[in-house]
């Protein structure tokens, strides 16, 4: 630093951004490795290495790191992401703080696109939830979507919420009707609507990753448009942005990533929601760090959350849905207390 | 707003509301003629006056009134709450089942059903406290030399997740029917509600209305914004507590009575605000909708899936959703 001159405001911004971001990434990678290691039963280093590198069929516990702990990591850190990506890009399009990604209506869809596949096709399997919820996210997506451009004014912000709200309102009363009629289906569905991230296979997360992936793919190449609908539509259109179409593919994404973790994990609002505006507080409104911060550390707490279900109350766990609420809310309604929160 | 502008938006308001009242009463009337029994309309009107057959009276009166009378002074309470939070938030999201207050009656009622094993009046006497703990507890969260809307939705934003969560760990635990009868609170039902239920609500209710509508031309002003009300002379933080302690005590209440039913709070501020027309907050047509959906959605529920009967929360979405849905629709083309 001794030679030039100082960095000016902007670019140390950007520095000090960069270097948080490798920081949350250097935890994500601790909380990775430590959810393979830790749990009802912990395994050292040395066992998890072995048993990545030189895998023995008969060694129970290496059996335990590939078919239990590592599809359980990889959930949480897809899901993770894909619901961090989800809630900026859904608070985004709609402009509205209190929008989590389920809004549009895709934790509704899935879980009632579940609870139909319990009922009427007696699925059992998580690896079966997989399909119908995704089908049941997509289907009501679309209805939202469909709703929302009736009229003149086409999509607005407005009506994109109060549309998913609705929907999501007669979707949650079939659920509940199907539920109060039948217990069996109930006590199937109870425990995936938690939201865990236990007892899911290997097969789970190669159904639901090319989702994610494409899904992320298209929120991040989303930042600039984003940006720009954060202005107002006029403005945006004035920019040269076709509001319509980054509103379109905005909400793709939101299902393609949304739906996915849904399957794979259940429902977890919360995740989607108060992370982007934990991470707001560091990176400010521009969707070009926010999104990225997002997507790293929405899976950290997911995994932070995971770990500690699993070690508080050992031999047994808690689920993951439960816990990121335990611990995340508290934390939540302690930022909330800051001043420019909430403002997007 | 101009005062010719806001004359003749009052003016409209009353046309509403007379038109919703009317609809209210028949709905009410329906919910007592219909049913397994059917009383004739005539012996309906009758029972009142005293002189109907004592079987028809015994069923409109002492069976079917108590439940439409919860029914329709929840659904107003809901809807009456629901606009005051909109408005007040300035957020067409913002709803008692959103911030927080629902889920602490929910989480007070699952605790009281599944760990304390109560049952009847004594679960709406705990949902009633849990609400209004819950409530205070966020306001004191977000108190931070005044409170602003923003914060307060985000600080119940938290703590509708931590209840939620504390509702799904208990129903992981319970014994798979105990469950279900949770969830058939946490739905929202108007079964077996009677007189024990409506005189608390009636008297809350009779006291908390006229608070409401007597709040609602400082709600006007503070839903210009803080500076604004400010400059208009309104006192911003004792009017704001006094809004938002009448809209939680309303909704408290009205969970409390018929269980935290979905969706009628957030429903008729959006449908209230635009049958009325003038951007004002619409409390009195906003609680008429609110009535008006318990008592059709009841009606629905009991009736139309016979011999099943559904608890009316799980119908409430579904007679209000699409009805959100077409609103929107016919307004954009319209505007």
């Amino acid at each position: 630093m001794a030679s030039g001159p100082p960095p000016t405001g902007p670019s140390r911004g950007k520095r000090r951004l960069a270097l948080g971001l490798v920081a949350i990434l250097v935890v994500l990678a601790v909380l990775t490795v430590a959810s393979v290691m830790l749990g009802a039963r912990s395994l050292p280093a040395r066992t998890v290495w072995d048993a990545l590198f030189h895998f023995d069929p008969d060694n129970s516990r290496h059996l335990a790191v590939r078919s239990l702990r590592l599809p359980r990591t990889a959930v949480g850190l897809l899901a993770g992401a894909a619901l961090g990506l989800a809630g900026v890009v859904m608070q985004g399009l709609t402009r509205n703080p209190l929008a989590d990604p389920g809004l549009l209506g895709v934790n509704s869809g899935a879980a009632l696109g579940v609870v139909l596949g319990i009922n009427v096709f007696g699925v059992t399997a998580l690896s079966g939830y997989v399909w119908f919820a995704l089908a049941g996210a997509a289907v009501a997506a679309a209805v939202v979507y469909a709703v929302s451009s009736l009229g003149g004014a086409g999509v607005t912000p407005l009506k994109l919420a109060l549309g998913g709200v609705a929907l999501t309102a007669v979707l949650s009363s079939a659920t509940n009707a199907v539920l109060l009629l039948d217990v069996g289906t109930f006590d199937q569905f109870r425990f995936w609507q938690v939201g865990s991230l236990a007892g899911r296979d290997e097969d789970v997360v190669a159904q639901a990753a090319p989702f994610v992936a494409v899904g992320a793919l298209v929120a991040l190449a989303l930042a600039r448009s984003l940006d720009a609908l954060a202005l107002g539509d006029d403005l945006a259109t004035a920019l040269g942005r076709r509001v319509g179409r980054v509103r379109l593919t905005g909400a793709v994404a939101v299902v393609l990533l949304c739906g996915a973790a849904t399957a794979m994990a259940g429902p977890i609002g919360f995740v989607g929601l108060t992370v982007p505006h934990a991470v707001r507080l560091l990176t400010g409104p521009g969707h070009r760090w926010l999104l990225p911060y997002s997507m790293l550390a929405a899976p950290a707490l997911l995994l932070l959350a995971d770990i500690a279900g699993r070690l508080v109350i050992r031999p047994g766990e808690l689920q993951v849905g439960i816990v990121t609420a335990a611990i995340g809310a508290p934390f939540f309604m302690a930022l909330a207390r800051r001043r420019r929160m909430g403002a997007l | 707003m101009s005062t010719a502008g806001l004359r003749h938006e009052v003016r409209r308001g009353r046309k509403v509301a007379v038109v919703l009242a009317l609809a209210v009463l028949v709905a009410g009337c329906a919910g007592l003629a219909l049913g397994d029994f059917a009383v004739p309309p005539g012996q309906v009107i009758g029972a009142f006056r005293g002189h109907a057959e004592w079987k028809n009276q015994l069923f409109v009166l002492d069976i079917r009134l108590p439940r439409v009378l919860t029914g329709l002074l929840a659904g107003l309470a809901f809807g009456t709450a629901g606009a005051v939070f909109q408005s007040l938030m300035r957020n067409p999201l913002a709803s008692p089942d959103v911030i927080g207050i629902t889920s602490g009656a929910s989480a007070a009622a699952a605790s009281c059903l599944l760990l304390l094993g109560l049952s009847g009046l004594a679960v709406s006497a705990g949902a009633l406290v849990g609400a209004l703990v819950t409530a205070a507890v966020i306001y004191l969260v977000s108190w931070r030399g005044g409170v602003s809307g923003q914060r307060l939705v985000l600080v119940g934003i938290g703590a509708a997740a931590l209840l939620s969560s504390v509702i799904s760990y208990l129903l992981t635990r319970a014994k798979v029917n105990d469950a279900q009868q949770v969830l058939l609170w946490l739905t929202g039902s108007l079964n077996g509600r009677g007189w024990s239920h409506v005189t608390p609500l009636a008297w809350s209710l009779a006291v908390l209305l006229p608070l409401a509508f007597a709040l609602e031309r400082p709600l006007r002003m503070l839903a210009l914004g803080d500076d604004a009300a400010r400059g208009l002379g309104v006192r911003v933080e004792p009017c704001r507590l006094g809004l938002l302690a009448t809209a939680v005590a309303l909704a408290a209440i009205a969970t409390a009575a018929a269980g935290p039913v979905a969706f009628v709070g957030l429903v008729a501020g959006p449908v209230g605000r635009r049958l009325v027309r003038g951007g004002g907050p619409a409390l009195g047509a906003s609680g008429l909708v609110g009535a008006l959906v318990m008592l059709v959605s009841d009606a629905v529920a009991q009736h139309v899936f016979s011999p099943v009967e559904l608890p009316v929360g799980v119908v409430t979405g579904v007679v209000g959703g699409p009805y959100l849905l077409v609103l929107l629709g016919v307004r954009a083309r319209r505007g």
